[in-house]
């Protein structure tokens, strides 16, 4: 008996599948992001940071995908590598720009609540500097996909590299306790979260929101992979039809 | 009187982010419908002409 890894693991099969889910998750990404920013514009200030808490709303849900994406890659290589799984691959390369635009709006977003907060969009901070080193992997591993014709090869060498890349994800984690101007973590942390309850909800319900959109434009990327792949192979297999209907007729 | 959309001195700070994120995912999402109609069409385009891939058991070039 098959498992759901083996099932989904053929392409048409996926397409199949994701073209039913998709719509779904869209719409539930869309609603709940909705929910969300109901909740984020009726939350009270904070009493120290006032009104510039709602940044908070939408830079954490970026910064936890950003790291969660990257995760999700470094499976994915390793499915790839391992286990050779025909949409590993797929599911790392689509994921890559997804997981540099959600690092890209962490930073933005972070240095927009810095400045009001901290009084300076930037500082080399050691939790500001680690992501930034993140966001420059994402493109590395878009850079170095690109820069290779040969599919296999290009799969091999960027799910290598996100692999030893994933060391950034701890240094990210504890970054905060390494004299950072960062405030350390208050949801994902031992014990109970230290922020209130009306903040907390905003911020777990835009982040249920984020994920689900996520999930929603990396299934959409995914198959825009695998058609993309079938352009490649359709093409190949026209040039090769047309070279061995040459080959005859120059015999 | 203060409203929900009344966020104090550092309004800027504040819509200038959800402004960013509004951005960079409306883009995400049009690049993705974008590419998929695109990748599609071509796909479209090649079986007209009669190129099949091997599962669909159709000689290349038939059409």
């Amino acid at each position: 008996m098959q498992t759901l890894t083996q099932s989904l693991a053929n392409p048409t099969r996926f397409l199949a599948l994701s073209a039913r889910l998709l719509p779904w998750i869209a719409a539930a990404s869309a609603l709940v992001i909705a929910i969300g920013l109901g909740l984020v514009f009726t939350a009270p200030p904070d009493y120290q940071m006032g009104h510039t808490v709602k940044i908070m709303f939408v830079h954490v849900p970026a910064a936890w995908l950003s790291m969660f994406v990257y995760a999700l890659i470094a499976v994915s290589s390793f499915g790839l590598l391992v286990f050779r799984h025909p949409l590993a691959d797929v599911s790392a390369k689509a994921a890559a720009p997804l997981g540099a635009a959600f690092t890209f709006l962490a930073l933005v977003t972070g240095m927009l609540w810095g400045k009001p907060m901290w009084g300076a969009f930037w500082v080399w901070d050691p939790r500001l500097t680690s992501v930034l080193l993140l966001f420059f992997l994402y493109l590395g591993l878009i850079a170095l996909r690109s820069s290779i014709d040969e599919e296999a090869l290009a799969a091999k060498l960027t799910a290598t590299l996100s692999l030893v890349g994933i060391v950034i994800l701890p240094v990210i984690k504890f970054s905060v306790d390494w004299n950072s101007l960062h405030q350390p973590a208050s949801v994902m942390r031992l014990g109970a979260p230290t922020i209130h309850a009306s903040l907390l909800w905003p911020l777990l319900v835009m982040a249920a929101g984020m994920t689900l959109l996520f999930a929603a434009l990396h299934v959409k990327a995914m198959r825009n992979e695998i058609l993309r792949r079938r352009v490649k192979a359709l093409r190949a297999f026209a040039a090769d039809a047309a070279g061995g209907l040459a080959g005859q007729a120059a015999g | 009187m203060t409203t929900a959309m009344d966020l104090g001195t550092h309004a800027a700070y504040v819509w200038a982010s959800y402004a960013a994120v509004a951005l960079v995912l409306v883009a995400l999402v049009g690049w993705l419908v974008v590419d998929g109609h695109r990748q599609q069409r071509l796909i479209d385009a090649l079986e007209g002409r009669g190129v099949r891939r091997r599962s669909q058991s159709t000689e290349p070039g038939s059409g």
